[in-house]
C-alpha cells in the first residue's frame, strides 16, 4: 500500500509596528527582560486594552496580499488558559470572525506550480518568553514580548511534501516581507511554524489521524521534522500500530521527534467576545487604502524581471525569493549595472559568499553600488573577470569602492602589448618543452602556458591578449 | 438540563485553576445545579431571532495611533512579583 | 452640625472665604472615622499621611489661587476596587492583600484634578460580587442604621461611610446594583451611570460588560458635582462613549412639569415588601405633585433579568479574575509544580462567592454549554434592552423601588446564593440595557431607608438628576441621619 501525507502550516508571524498591539510599549527585539512593559501588558488589575490601528492595517495588508477575503465586520476574543506567559490567562485573540479567510498562494516544485490554500488569518498578541533554569526548579518569565502584534496564518491542508512545506514556508515569509508587514526573523522568534501531519493510504479522501509538530526553529527544521514525522507514522501504521493525536516535539540534535502530550479531546479555550474591545467595521474605502499601501509582491516582480529585463523565468524566481535579496539587484540596475550581468553576479558569486559565510546580504559591507561599480569596470575591460573575484572579495568583506580597490591594490589590467609581450617571451624562454610539446599538436601545453603568464603577471595580462601574442610568439620560434 | 455532576464540578474547577475539599464539591454542585436550574427560566424564550448583545451600544472601530509610550523600569515591572530573579519573574518551573 | 454634614457649595463657600480650611475638613474626617468605623468597618486602609499632606499642600495654595473647582479639598473615601497608585487596592480579597497599584484609575487622576482628598479606600464585597458586603475578605460592612444589618453591596463600604458622615462624598461601582442597592439600604444617593459614560480605566474588573464607577452621596446637587468631574470620554478605554457631557447642576429647576414618568408593573409584584411598595407609591404622588404625570408600563423580560446577568456576569468574571494567579502580583502559595501553585494559591485566597462565580462562568463558557447558557444569555439581555428602548420612545424615565425589601440582617441571605441573587431583580435590569438609574431616600419603614429607582435614557443623566432632586427638595428624607 502506498501512502499520502497530509500536511497543514499554521504560522505565526509578529507585526513590525512600533508598539505594541494593546498598548504603548516598544516592540522592539533584545532589550533586557521586563523593560518593555506596563501595568496594561502585564495584565495588571483594572487595565484595559486599546487596539493599534497600524496592527489592524498590517494584518489587513497581509491578508490581501495572501488573497484572503476581508472580512467587513470583525471582533476579537478572550482565549482563555492559564500559563505563566499570558499576563490575563487569557490570549486576546480572533475566534469566529477572523479578519481575512479563503486566501491562497502559489508555490513552485521541482518547476511544476501549486496552489496551497489558507483557511484563515487572525489577529493576536503574542505570549511573554519562558526560560527553563537547567537543573533547577524554576522557571523565569520575561514579559517583554508580550503584546506584540501577531497574525497567525492557517494553510489549507493542502500540502503534501516536506519540501512544499519548505516552498510554502519560503513564499509565505517572501510575501510578508515584500509587504513589510515582518521581519520574519525565525531566529527572533518574529516567525514561528508549528506542523500538523497525518498520513493516509493513496486515494484516500478521509484525513488519517493528526499529529501537532512543534520546536520547529527553522524551515530546514520543518523539511527534516515533516519527513521524519511522516515515516514514524507509515512505519507505526505498517507495524499494525495506531496514530494518536498528539503533540510532538522536533528535536533537532537528535533529528527526531519527541511525544510532548497525547491531547484528549480538544482543548477548552472558553472563547467569548471580548468586551473590552470594540467591534471593527471595515469598509471598502479602508480595506482600499490598504491595498494601495501594499507594495510590489514577488511573483509580479518576477514577472516583470522576464518581461522588462528579459531575465529567464527561473533566475527572475531565485532573484525575487528574498526580498533582500530584490532589493539590492533593483539597487544594482539603478546604479547602471546591465541586467544580466548583475543576476548572473547575484545568483552566483554573490550567494554563493552569502551561504558560505551564512550571512544575508542585508549584513555585508557590499553596497549595490559597489556591485555594479565592479561590473562596470569588467565591462570596460578595466579588470578581467578573473581580477574581478579579487575585488569582489575585498568588496563584500570590506566595502568600498571598486575604482579604489583596483588602483590601491594595482589590479587594473595589462593591455599593453609590449608590455605582455616581454612576460610571454621570458615564458617561453623558459618552458622550451611546453614549446616542443605545442608543436607535437599537445592542445593541452598552451593552457600552461596561458597559465605561466598570468601568473607571472599576477593576473592582470588582459586574457584575449595573452592568447593571441602566445600563438604569434610560438609560430616565431 | 441534567443535574451538575460532582465530577463536571472538578473538572469545571481545574479548568478554573481552584481546587476544593469534598464538602466543597458537595455545597458547590448543590449551589451551581440550583443557579443553572433557575437559569434555565431562560429557556421559556423564543430566541432564535434574537441578536446577542456584547456590548450594549454600537461603538465601532476605536483605535490608537502605534506611538511607543514610555514602559515601566525593571524594577517597578517587578516591585509586586512574589518572586524574581535576573530581571525576570521568577515561577515554578513549567517544563515537566 | 458637622461640617461633614453640609453641601459641596455651603463648604466650597467657605474654603473661599477662608472661613474654613482644607485641613479642618480632613481632622473632621479622620476624627469621625475613628468615633464611629469601629462600628461599621467602612474603611479597609487610610490613606491619612497623604491625605494630610495634600489638605496642607491645598491650604497653602488657598491665597495664591482661586478656588475654581466645587469639589476642592473635599475629602472622599473611594471603593477599593479603583486603582489609586501607590495606595493599596485589594477589592477586598486577600490574594490582593499588600497590592499596590503603578497606575491611577483615570476617574483618580480627573478627581486629582479637581484637588479633591482621597481619605482612604472603602470595603466592599469581594471583587464587587455580593448584595451584602458580607463577602468581603475582611469582615462585613455594617449599617449605619442598624448595625446588625448589612449596608447592601457590593459597595457597601462606599455607602455606609458617606451615610455615617465619615466622608463627603464616595465612589462605588456598580455592576448589578452594587451602587444603587447600597445607598438604598443606608439612605444615601447614588447614581449608576450611563455605560461608557466613566471611564472604567483602573476600575479592576468584575463583569466589563456591565461594570460602572457612580458616586455616592448625602444629595443629589452633590452627587451631579462629583460625575460631572468624573465623566468624559476616555482614550485608555475603547468602551468609554464620546458622548457630550451636559452641565448636569442647569437641570435644578425643581419644576417636572411635562415629564412623563413610566412605572413598570414588574416592580411593584408581591416580590416587592408591601412597605417598600407603599413609600414608593408615596414617592409617584409627590412627583405628580411636582408636576410629572405617570402611568404603568410593562418591561415583560425584567424577569429573567437575574438569570441572564449571573450568567454573563460570571463569565465575564471568570476570566477577568484569571489574572490572579500568584505570577506577576498578589499573594502565591509556593508548590513546587506549576499548576499547584495555581490551584493552592487561588483556592486560599479567593472567598466563596467569587468562587462561586468563577465555577458559574468557566461552566457557562464549557465546551457543549456555551450556546445554551452564555449565548442564550446575551440573546436575552438584548430582549431586556429592548423593552427599555421602547420606553424610552414615550417616556423620560422609569420610576420604581431600589430594592425589594429594606436592609436584611447580617447572615440572613449569607447561605443560600440564589435568595441573594434575587436582591438585585430591580437593578439587574438596568445594567443589562446600559442605562442610567440613581437611587435617592424616600422614606423609612421601622427606621431603615426606602431607595426610589429613577431610570433614564442612555446618557440622559441630566434628566434622572432633574427628576431625583426635585423630589428631594420636595422631601426631608435625606436631612435623617443615623445615630451611631
Amino acid at each position: 500500500m502506498e501512502f499520502e501525507t497530509v500536511i497543514g502550516l499554521e504560522v505565526h508571524v509578529e507585526l513590525k509596528t512600533e508598539s505594541k498591539i494593546f498598548c504603548g510599549c516598544s516592540t522592539e527585539f533584545g532589550a533586557p527582560p521586563n523593560t518593555h512593559t506596563c501595568p496594561i501588558c502585564l495584565g495588571h488589575p483594572g487595565v484595559l486594552p486599546v487596539l493599534n490601528g497600524k496592527a489592524v492595517d498590517f494584518a489587513m495588508r497581509a491578508a490581501l496580499a495572501l488573497n484572503c477575503e476581508v472580512a467587513s465586520e470583525t471582533k476579537f476574543d478572550r482565549k482563555n488558559y492559564f500559563y505563566p506567559d499570558s499576563p490575563k490567562a487569557y490570549q486576546i485573540s480572533q475566534f469566529d470572525e477572523p479578519i481575512g479567510e479563503n486566501g491562497w498562494i502559489d508555490i513552485n516544485v521541482d518547476g511544476e506550480k501549486k496552489r496551497i490554500g489558507i483557511t484563515r488569518l487572525h489577529l493576536e498578541e503574542d505570549a511573554g518568553k519562558l526560560t527553563h533554569v537547567d537543573g533547577e526548579h524554576y522557571s523565569l518569565v520575561d514579559f517583554n514580548r508580550v503584546g506584540t502584534p501577531l497574525i497567525e496564518i492557517v494553510s489549507e491542508p493542502d500540502i503534501r511534501t516536506p519540501d512544499e512545506a519548505y516552498a510554502y514556508l519560503e513564499k509565505l515569509k517572501a510575501i510578508m516581507q515584500y509587504t513589510d508587514v515582518s521581519d520574519c526573523k525565525m531566529e527572533e522568534g518574529s516567525l514561528r511554524c508549528d506542523a500538523n501531519i497525518s498520513i493516509r493510504p493513496k486515494g484516500d479522501d478521509k484525513f488519517g489521524t493528526k499529529t501537532e509538530l512543534k520546536n520547529l526553529n527553522s524551515f530546514a527544521n520543518v523539511r527534516k521534522g515533516i519527513a521524519y514525522e511522516e515515516e514514524r507514522q507509515e512505519s507505526e501504521i505498517r507495524r499494525g500500530g495506531r496514530i494518536l493525536q498528539e503533540t510532538r516535539r522536533w528535536d533537532a540534535d537528535g533529528s527526531k521527534t519527541i511525544l510532548m502530550r497525547v491531547k484528549e479531546g480538544s482543548e477548552d479555550y472558553r472563547y467569548f467576545p471580548e468586551p473590552d474591545l470594540v467591534y471593527l467595521y471595515i469598509e471598502d474605502e479602508w480595506k482600499e487604502r490598504v491595498r494601495g499601501e501594499i507594495p510590489e509582491l514577488p511573483d509580479d516582480r518576477q514577472q516583470r524581471y522576464v518581461n522588462e529585463l528579459d531575465l529567464p523565468e527561473y533566475d527572475a524566481g531565485v532573484l525575487t525569493q528574498q526580498k533582500v535579496m530584490s532589493d539590492f539587484f533593483e539597487k544594482g540596475l539603478e546604479a547602471g549595472a546591465p541586467a544580466k550581468l548583475l543576476s548572473n553576479w547575484m545568483m552566483g558569486e554573490v550567494s554563493a559568499w552569502l551561504k558560505a559565510n551564512n550571512k544575508d546580504i542585508t549584513e555585508v559591507p557590499m553596497t549595490p553600488e559597489g556591485l555594479a561599480g565592479m561590473i562596470e569596470l569588467i565591462e570596460d575591460g578595466t579588470i578581467s573577470s578573473k581580477i574581478a573575484k579579487k575585488v569582489f572579495k575585498e568588496l563584500i568583506e570590506k566595502g568600498g569602492d571598486p575604482k579604489t580597490i583596483v588602483k590601491e591594490k594595482g589590479l587594473v589590467q595589462i593591455t599593453d602589448e609590449g608590455e605582455i609581450r616581454t612576460i610571454v617571451n621570458d615564458v617561453l624562454d623558459s618552458n622550451e618543452q611546453s614549446i616542443a610539446d605545442y608543436k607535437d599538436g599537445k592542445e593541452k601545453a598552451l593552457g600552461f602556458l596561458v597559465g605561466q603568464v598570468m601568473k607571472a603577471s599576477r593576473g592582470k595580462a588582459n586574457p584575449q591578449m595573452v592568447n593571441t601574442l602566445l600563438a604569434d610568439e610560438i609560430e616565431k620560434r | 438540563m441534567e443535574r451538575i455532576t460532582k465530577s463536571q464540578i472538578k473538572h469545571v474547577a481545574h479548568l478554573a485553576r481552584l481546587e476544593f475539599s469534598d464538602h466543597e464539591v458537595e455545597m458547590f454542585s448543590e449551589q451551581l445545579d440550583q443557579i443553572i436550574n433557575f437559569a434555565e427560566q431562560l429557556n421559556e424564550l423564543d430566541t432564535d431571532n434574537v441578536v446577542p448583545t456584547s456590548h450594549v451600544f454600537d461603538v465601532r472601530n476605536v483605535l490608537r495611533e502605534d506611538e511607543v509610550k514610555p514602559s515601566l523600569s525593571q524594577e517597578e515591572a517587578l516591585e509586586n512579583a512574589p518572586a524574581q530573579k535576573d530581571g525576570q519573574m521568577k515561577i515554578p518551573t513549567v517544563f515537566e | 452640625m458637622s461640617i461633614l454634614d453640609q453641601r459641596f457649595a455651603h463648604i466650597h463657600e467657605q474654603l473661599h472665604k477662608k472661613e474654613l480650611s482644607v485641613s479642618d475638613l480632613v481632622d473632621a474626617s479622620y476624627k469621625r472615622i475613628s468615633e464611629v468605623d469601629g462600628k461599621i468597618n467602612s474603611f479597609l486602609h487610610l490613606n491619612e499621611e497623604g491625605a494630610r499632606q495634600k489638605a496642607k499642600e491645598l491650604d497653602d495654595s488657598l491665597g495664591k489661587d482661586d478656588v475654581t473647582s466645587v469639589l476642592f479639598g473635599l475629602p472622599a473615601g473611594i471603593k477599593d476596587n479603583i486603582s489609586t497608585k501607590g495606595i493599596r487596592t485589594t477589592c477586598a480579597s486577600k490574594i490582593l492583600d499588600r497590592f499596590k497599584p503603578l497606575y491611577n484609575a483615570t476617574v483618580m487622576n480627573k478627581l486629582e484634578t479637581e484637588q479633591i482628598i482621597n481619605i482612604g479606600k472603602l470595603n466592599m464585597d469581594e471583587f464587587a460580587m455580593g448584595s451584602s458586603n458580607e463577602n468581603s475578605g475582611y469582615g462585613p460592612v455594617r449599617n449605619p442604621w442598624d448595625t446588625e444589618r448589612v449596608p447592601g453591596g457590593s459597595s457597601g463600604g462606599s455607602a455606609a461611610t458617606v451615610a455615617a458622615g465619615e466622608v463627603l462624598f464616595s465612589l462605588g461601582s456598580d455592576t448589578g446594583g452594587s451602587i444603587r442597592e447600597p445607598a438604598a439600604f443606608c439612605g444615601c444617593v447614588g447614581l449608576k451611570p450611563t455605560y461608557g459614560r466613566v471611564s472604567r480605566f483602573g476600575l479592576v474588573a468584575f463583569a466589563s460588560s456591565l461594570d460602572q464607577i457612580g458616586p455616592l452621596t448625602r444629595t443629589v446637587e452633590d452627587n451631579a458635582h462629583v460625575l460631572q468631574a468624573i465623566s468624559g470620554h476616555d482614550p485608555m478605554d475603547s468602551t468609554s462613549a464620546g458622548v457630550d457631557v451636559p452641565t448636569y447642576v442647569d437641570a435644578f429647576t425643581g419644576d417636572l412639569r411635562g415629564k412623563k414618568i413610566a412605572v413598570p408593573k414588574e416592580y411593584f409584584n408581591e416580590g416587592v415588601d408591601i412597605e417598600v411598595r407603599n413609600k414608593v407609591r408615596e414617592a409617584l404622588d409627590q412627583l405628580e405633585k411636582l408636576g410629572a404625570t405617570w402611568e404603568e408600563v410593562s418591561l415583560p423580560h425584567s424577569k429573567y433579568a437575574v438569570a441572564t446577568y449571573y450568567l454573563l456576569a460570571s463569565s465575564e468574571a471568570s476570566a477577568n479574575l484569571s489574572r490572579f494567579d500568584g505570577i506577576r502580583y498578589g499573594e502565591r502559595i509556593e508548590d513546587e509544580r506549576l499548576i499547584e501553585t495555581y490551584k493552592k494559591t487561588r483556592s486560599e485566597y479567593f472567598g466563596n462567592e467569587v468562587k462561586r462565580r468563577i465555577m458559574l462562568g468557566t461552566f457557562a463558557l464549557s465546551s457543549g454549554y456555551y450556546d445554551a447558557l452564555y449565548k442564550k444569555a446575551q440573546k436575552v439581555r438584548t430582549l431586556i434592552k429592548q423593552d427599555f428602548d421602547e420606553i424610552f420612545l414615550k417616556y423620560d424615565a422609569v420610576v420604581g423601588p431600589t430594592t425589594p425589601t429594606t436592609a436584611f440582617k447580617i447572615g440572613d441571605k449569607i447561605d443560600d446564593p440564589l435568595t441573594m441573587y434575587m436582591t438585585d431583580i430591580l437593578t439587574i435590569p438596568v445594567n443589562l440595557a446600559g442605562v442610567p438609574a440613581i437611587s435617592v431616600p424616600c422614606g423609612f419603614c421601622e427606621g431603615l431607608p426606602v431607595g426610589l429607582q429613577i431610570i433614564g435614557n442612555h446618557f440622559d443623566e441630566k434628566t434622572v438628576y432633574q427628576i431625583a432632586h426635585a423630589f428631594e427638595q420636595a422631601t426631608d428624607h435625606h436631612k435623617q441621619k443615623p445615630e451611631l
